[in-house]
């Protein structure tokens, strides 16, 4: 039995399945980005960042299938209409709850999956459709190790869009503006930052993100309305395996379980269906012994 | 004013229990009798989440895992192994309370927002888990419970009850077991420690109220009221299988009980009766599913009325009394999470 | 004519009242005090200016009213607020800090100008610009507030209690600063202070608040010279 593992485990297959686990680890870093995102500005946890990316994702099916548009041309165009989207329901839904108790905001963000779950559905039915990707699946040999171009996509869209965000922080003006009005709102005020906005602004950028993480899934698995929610769980593990309020912990964090992931479900055998319990007992875990994960800090509770 | 006060609530409440129990035998029709079947064992579960919710302020949203293992409990049992429906019911709750427990252990280090993220984890990973444990749980496929519906005492047998009255006298008998049982649970010393703690684990902690007892008390007890609520709605579906249990059911926990209001003792059922009456009406209006009915109330209630119906119908009425349980008042009394505004802008 | 006239203004926290109708006037170019025990009502004055608490009666900034505007439409007016414990801005850099004090202004050739003339008044900003401000000292801190303040090139600026938790010495050179920069700039200074011997060498004008109203007013240098006045309302 140990010789049967030994003969299926070699070298090249571990580096193969850990460069495929970076691959979807990238995709679990983007929706776990705009999780911290949404954190960092408020200090809660938006439940239906998943189901946001899933509706984003429908409206750039339809720009494709019903006005034919070109890829290259639905990808922005359904980030930017994300990224108005999450700027519009942070205004109208959260905003009368900003300064609410957790429950309450927790409860608003399920009732906001609720809802967009709800209207994936409504609108576009639990048909599960294809979804087109703009990269051939023909496999590419890089370094002795077997990827598609797809794959290759993947890692670049996902870097490329952290970097960008981590840009758009550190380097321009309004990131600026945006830090320091989640950190020190009052202060930010009298220097004439228009705090709600930002945060706003905030919801708009993390939804943006969520749509990019949605059409890089979608050509991977199938979409339907239901298409994020494993999505959603790794996300949720991979921000609190790096700290949920530190943005580098999401990249970080997601790789590492994108890669655990892969080699789990190669590795141990029949073990496919429960990546979501290790999911769940990975948050668990972190949550009870090291609840600043990897780079981030503890909230000090004040009761 | 006091006296015709409780005299009108006493005779409305008589003739509510008089329309309650006479229904299935006189008015409904098979299918409501089951409709309502769902509604009471969804109203116990409900009940069991406010009592760990509501008054003892931990949010929980993976009691649905909860009602998976009596679901499954029941249907293995009565399958594989021939029990009879009803026998299953303690088996249900016995393992789902050894569920809560162990869910409670970890849970106890955490607080609100983080609490609520590892239940809602715990609620996504159910189904792919059921169907992992394939040769044991059937897979994809579930399990059909034939004789469900059957009693042990052989009314249905010989025709003198229908199974669906069966499941509704069984369900309703013991939503008022529990109702009972929890009512007693509040107003006990139990029921004190838990609203201490919702209203403040530090100040229960310097009162001498041992959190880790209570904690894991509140989470053993709610899982053990969604086990057999679990076992219920088997046995009135006749099937379990692994989208049985799925986030859908955890959200419609939450939404019934927030609905009903969090905290008050009659909320739950007024919860589960808008919990599985909604999809119908969402079915009518939208041919659609009722989740988009369920996340627009869900969120009209946390802005104007957080107290849920029963609760918004107290304060209407003036019963100060019962307004001390409330759990989502305005930020100033806010006890789970955030209770004060973040520290900011110390240099 | 005054460039800051407050007219009655009464101020309060929920329902308790803390300004029972205060009257003042700061006009342009000069430095103004504020003085007064704990508790008088000094800071929440300044809060009232800049929009931060709620207040009734009238606030006028260059012959307009202000009152009732949110803190950051009073920033637009180009009031610079530096509160109570400086407000830094703790986890970002000191030229964030700088930054931020120039987040509205859309003059790029401006914005340089006065970052060169802010770090001409503390040389030594330049150095220490990617330094994290929270590990400032508590003078630099306050150095840094002040520049911060400077970035938005202000008409008005209202410093809250500058000089403290500061050695003497440092506030010493913070005050020396705050009169170059009211006579190099031009720039209007209400401050707020518990060490009213400093601020009134400093200050043009004085007022002197107990509980909440108006007790004494005068020059800087009449009130600095008034036995009676000194030992009853300032201490010393």
């Amino acid at each position: 039995m140990a010789t049967d593992l030994l003969l299926t485990v070699s070298i090249q297959g571990v580096v193969q399945q850990v460069v495929f686990g970076l691959a979807t680890g990238g995709l679990y870093a983007s929706l776990a980005l705009a999780l911290v995102l949404i954190y960092r500005a408020m200090e809660t946890l938006n439940f239906a960042q998943g189901e946001m990316a899933t509706f984003t994702t429908f409206i750039a099916w339809s720009l494709l299938t019903y006005l034919r548009l070109p890829y290259w041309l639905v990808f922005p165009v359904t980030v930017a209409l994300a990224v108005v989207g999450g700027v519009l329901v942070e205004r109208v839904i959260i905003r009368p709850v900003e300064r609410a108790p957790v429950i309450t905001l927790v409860l608003v963000t399920i009732g906001l999956f609720a809802i967009f779950n709800g209207l994936s559905g409504l609108i576009w039915g639990y048909v599960v459709r294809p979804f087109p990707s703009p990269l051939p699946t023909s496999p590419v040999q890089v370094g002795g190790v077997g990827l598609s171009y797809q794959d290759l996509g993947l890692i670049g869209v996902s870097t490329a869009v952290l970097v960008l965000i981590w840009l758009f922080f550190a380097r321009t003006r309004i990131g600026l503006m945006m830090r320091s009005a989640a950190l020190y709102p009052q202060t930010s005020r009298l220097l004439g930052v228009r705090v709600g906005w930002m945060l706003a602004l905030g919801w708009g950028l993390a939804a943006g993100v969520g749509a990019v993480s949605g059409m890089l899934v979608a050509p991977i698995t199938v979409l339907d309305p239901n298409m994020m929610q494993s999505v959603l769980l790794y996300a949720f593990t991979a921000a609190v395996l790096g700290g949920i309020d530190s943005p580098v912990g999401a990249v970080v964090g997601g790789l590492v379980v994108g890669v655990l992931l892969a080699l789990v479900g190669t590795y141990i055998p029949h073990a496919e269906d429960l990546r979501l319990a290790f999911g769940f007992i990975v948050i668990l875990a972190v949550l009870v012994f090291k609840p600043g994960g990897l780079f981030g800090h503890v909230h000090v509770e004040r009761v | 004013m006091t006296a015709d006060r409780s005299l009108a609530g006493w005779a409305a409440g008589g003739f509510m229990l008089l329309v309650v129990i006479l229904g299935p035998l006189v008015v409904l029709g098979k299918f409501q009798s089951l409709e309502f079947t769902y509604v009471w064992a969804f109203a116990i579960s409900i009940v069991g989440l406010n009592l760990l919710t509501g008054y003892c302020g931990q949010i929980s949203l993976g009691n649905s895992a909860f009602m998976a293992v009596g679901g499954y409990c029941t249907a293995l049992l009565a399958t594989k192994l021939g029990w009879s429906p009803l026998a299953t019911i303690p088996v249900a709750a016995a393992l789902s309370t050894i569920g809560g427990i162990l869910l409670g252990i970890p849970a106890l280090k955490l607080r609100g927002l983080y609490l609520g993220l590892a239940t809602f984890a715990l609620a996504l990973c159910v189904p792919s888990v059921i169907r992992h444990f394939d040769t044991l749980t059937g897979g994809s496929q579930g399990i059909f419970i034939s004789g469900a519906g059957k009693d042990p005492f052989g009314l249905v047998a010989a025709g003198q009850l229908t199974a669906e009255q069966w499941l509704y006298y069984l369900s309703l008998l013991l939503l008022v077991l529990f109702f009972l049982f929890s009512r007693a649970l509040l107003r006990s010393d139990v029921g004190r420690a838990f609203r201490s703690i919702r209203d403040g684990e530090t100040v229960a902690v310097a009162y001498g109220v041992n959190l880790t007892y209570y904690k894991t008390l509140a989470f053993a007890i709610s899982a053990l009221f969604a086990g057999v609520a679990g076992s219920l709605d088997a046995m009135a579906t006749s099937y379990v299988g692994p989208d049985s249990f799925d986030v859908t059911i955890a959200l419609a926990l939450l939404v019934g009980a927030a609905v009903g209001g969090l905290g008050t003792q009659a909320g739950p059922i007024v919860g589960a009766l808008f919990t599985v009456w909604a999809p119908f009406y969402a079915q009518q209006v939208y041919k659609g599913r009722p989740d988009i009915v369920f996340g627009v109330l869900l969120i009209v209630i946390m802005y104007v009325m957080p107290q849920g119906a029963v609760g918004g119908f107290y304060r209407l009425m003036g019963y100060r009394r019962r307004l001390r349980d409330r759990v989502l008042a305005a930020p100033a009394a806010a006890p789970i999470g955030r209770a004060a505004a973040p520290a900011e802008e110390d240099p | 004519m005054a460039l800051l006239e407050l007219d009655n203004v009464t101020a309060s926290y929920g329902s308790v009242e803390v300004l029972h109708g205060v009257s003042l006037a700061v006009d342009e170019g000069s430095v103004v005090a504020m003085l007064g025990a704990n508790g008088a009502g000094k800071s929440t004055t300044l809060r009232a200016i800049s929009g931060m608490v709620k207040v009734s009666g009238g606030i006028r900034f260059g012959g307009r009213s202000i009152a009732g505007l949110a803190p950051e439409d009073v920033a637009r007016k180009r009031i610079a607020h530096v509160p109570e414990g400086r407000g830094m801005l703790a986890q970002l850099t000191v030229i964030e800090n700088l930054q931020m004090g120039a987040c509205l202004r859309r003059d790029g050739d401006g914005v340089k100008h006065d970052l060169e003339r802010v770090f001409g008044y503390f040389p030594w900003m330049p150095q220490r610009a990617a330094q994290t401000a929270g590990l400032l000292s508590g003078g630099e801190q306050q150095m840094l507030a002040i520049a911060r303040a400077l970035m938005m090139r202000p008409r008005l600026l209202l410093l809250d209690e500058p000089s403290l938790g500061l050695a003497p010495t440092v506030v010493r050179s913070i005050f020396e600063i705050i009169g170059r920069i009211n006579r190099e700039e031009g720039v209007t200074i209400l401050l707020v202070e518990q060490n009213a011997r400093i601020a009134l060498r400093a200050a043009a004008r004085a007022y002197v608040l107990e509980v909440g109203e108006i007790a004494v007013s005068g020059s800087g240098r009449d009130l600095a010279r008034n036995e009676s006045v000194r030992r009853s309302y300032l201490g010393y």
